[in-house]
């Protein structure tokens, strides 16, 4: 038997309202995190990410469900005996003692001895390089350090699991920036399950090996940032993360991997349908495809060609993107890199022009 | 005119702060003074001070009499216990306040302080209706065949301490609330969050924070509180002597100003001397609760 991390096993969770109807902030949420994963909890705010973080340290009971540490139910455990520990999303650092202090005091509380207490806030103030700040206060450190030190005081601990909630989101870009690499390093590093709880689809992207996708409560889609991104089970999930465009169209004929789509116009296109499409023929369906995936002007060998005109050129930096009114009215967005040494245009505004993709990149979507 | 005092801050300072320090000065200090003065003269036959002032230190070796010394101390251990009393009634109230919502908070902290806008002696007087031998706790145990004779609640130390409770509670909850109310919940998860279990994320983290309040509490209350006269002479019947109604009689029937002005200032001096003392070896964060 395989025991994860974490499991959430049909969890939910109801609050009362401010008008008195019951709100449900967590929806029958099923989670499997594996060990030494560094696994996001992605979302909206109000997705219900935070209340199941919550439910995980045990500041929350479930309504429903059962929460399972490294296999043990977890049931009324309450936070303080969990083998879990959090850094909080305003640090929450202990602002009357010191940095070492604010580090020693999960340590305290089990009792370790005084020597051994030193070595390791050393150690772990080590790890997330401030060395030798002991003594400082919290308000006279960066909010960086800040952080630092509240990452510190958690991994001091050795938890089985480390719950982070949006730790970055009060850092500035750049630091943030640094941040994500230097966490997901230590996460490699230390070999603790990190879950991490994020409304940052690139943070997540660039962190995780898993990701939860959340919205109203529910999980709608677990996967590697590459599934997630490439194979969107749903509108929402396909644009929550990243960029997309989404073309109606009717199902002509679903086939084994691949199904046929009648777009606007009388165009019919081929189109992914990989994981279990339930819609029938004729049925109202959405393609939702990347901006990058779509090539300007169309190349010869993909088996999907439309034609439109130019709306519209906008210059990015390393690429360049295209607005494309296709003949049925919708507009799509093309994204093609600058590799011209000049990254002159490859269209400009009101040429007729050809686009192309091929299958595997549009996914049918129903909902 | 105008400009000029613009141009200049001390000016402005001056114009600011003088109407201020003015009667500050006029109301404390000068006060203060004439009781220094009355302490270091004789006093007068039929009270007063002789004239012309005659200058000596005898009433402030008067205080140091054992028997002066003794009711000092005893007044001491009485202001200890109210205020023990106090911050142990007051510190779970203010964070049951705290607690609340705002619309119940403001309502709450109304009824701490509806007891303010009724006259002291009023107060006092109604709770020596309640505590009296034909008093409302008397009267209920006797009915409910609890008790066969009235319990002396009254006319003793007891009753005193009651009543110095009662009288100082508000003082006592109004800084702790504003304290607790300040105080971060999220810290006391992270407590737990660290293996702190609700006693200890309590002891570590909320109490060290909530110190502030708590100092200015046990400031508010014990200082008052021991040289109270009132409430000791009105509970105590007269029976418990306190250092104020010691100082009260001086300047009524005992027609002793000079010796009551001496235990005044001694008894200021020491206070002071104790808040010193504290401040020296306390933190900074506690010195600007104050």
């Amino acid at each position: 038997m395989t025991d994860y991390a974490v499991e959430l096993r049909n969890v939910s969770k109801r609050f009362p309202g401010p008008t008195g109807e019951e709100v449900i902030a967590v929806n029958n949420v099923s989670l499997q995190i594996r060990d030494g994963e560094f696994f996001s909890l992605l979302g909206p705010s109000g997705c219900g990410k935070t209340t199941s973080l919550r439910m995980i340290a045990g500041f929350e009971l479930p309504s429903a469900g059962e929460v399972n540490v490294r296999g043990r139910p977890m049931g009324q455990t309450p936070a303080f005996q969990r083998p879990i520990n959090t850094v909080f999303q305003h640090y929450a650092l202990f602002p009357h003692l010191t940095v070492g202090e604010n580090v020693a005091f999960g340590l305290q509380m089990k009792g370790i001895a005084k020597t051994e207490i030193a070595r390791r806030v050393a150690e772990a103030l080590h790890m997330v390089r401030l060395p030798g700040m002991e003594k400082r206060k919290p308000k006279q450190l960066s909010g960086g350090q800040q952080q630092r030190v509240a990452l510190a005081r958690a991994l001091v601990n050795r938890p089985q699991v480390l719950l982070l909630d949006e730790p970055l989101g009060a850092l500035d870009l750049k630091l943030r920036k640094e941040m994500q690499l230097e966490l997901k390093t230590l996460q490699r590093e230390v070999g603790i399950t990190f879950i991490y709880v994020t409304h940052d689809q690139e943070e997540a992207l660039t962190m995780s090996d898993r990701i939860a996708v959340m919205n109203h409560g529910l999980a709608l889609q677990v996967g590697s940032p590459n599934e997630i991104y490439e194979r969107p089970n749903c509108k929402f999930v396909a644009s929550f993360i990243g960029e997309t465009n989404f073309i109606e169209g009717i199902l002509a004929a679903p086939g084994n991997g691949s199904a046929q789509v009648q777009l606007g116009e009388g165009a019919l296109v081929r189109a992914d349908a990989s994981a279990g499409l339930t819609a029938a023929p004729g049925q109202k369906i959405t393609l939702a495809i990347r901006p990058e995936k779509l090539h300007l002007p169309g190349r010869p060998g993909d088996a999907n060609q439309l034609t439109g005109q130019v709306d519209d050129v906008v210059y990015i930096g390393t690429d360049t993107q295209y607005a494309i009114r296709l003949p049925g009215g919708h507009s799509v967005r093309v994204r093609e890199q600058n590799t011209d040494p000049a990254s002159r245009p490859l269209a400009q505004r009101g040429d007729a022009v050809t686009v192309s993709f091929v299958p595997q990149a549009a996914r049918v979507l129903v909902d | 005119m105008l400009n000029l005092v613009r141009r200049h801050r001390s000016l402005r300072l001056v114009g600011l702060l003088g109407p201020g320090v003015f009667w500050l000065l006029l109301f404390f200090n000068v006060p203060l003074l004439i009781v220094l003065f009355i302490s270091l003269v004789e006093r007068g036959r039929a009270g007063g001070i002789r004239l012309p002032p005659v200058y000596t230190l005898k009433n402030y070796a008067d205080v140091f009499d054992p028997l002066y010394l003794g009711i000092l101390g005893h007044s001491l251990r009485i202001g200890l216990i109210v205020t023990g009393l106090c911050l142990l009634l007051g510190y779970p109230l203010a964070y049951f306040v705290a607690q609340r919502s705002p619309r119940w908070r403001d309502a709450l902290l109304l009824l701490v302080m509806i007891p303010f806008w009724t006259n002291f002696l009023v107060r006092t007087y109604a709770l020596r209706l309640v505590l009296g031998a034909d008093g409302l706790i008397n009267a209920a145990l006797l009915g409910l065949g609890l008790i066969q004779q009235p319990l002396d609640l009254l006319f003793n130390e007891f009753a005193v301490i009651v009543g110095l409770v009662y009288g100082y509670l508000p003082f006592a909850i109004l800084p702790m609330y504003t304290s607790i109310e300040k105080f971060d919940y999220s810290l006391l998860e992270a407590a737990a969050d660290l293996g702190a279990n609700p006693v200890l994320a309590f002891w570590r983290v909320m109490l060290p924070m909530t110190l502030p309040g708590l100092v200015a509490a046990v400031v508010l209350t014990l200082v008052p509180v021991v040289g109270a006269f009132i409430t000791p002479d009105i509970m105590g019947g007269g029976k418990v002597e306190m250092i104020g109604t010691l100082i009260n009689r001086q300047f009524g029937v005992a027609r002793d100003w000079p010796f009551g002005s001496a235990i005044s200032l001694v008894l200021m001096a020491l206070v002071l001397l104790g808040v010193v003392i504290y401040f020296r070896s306390g933190s900074e964060q506690d010195r600007r609760a104050l």
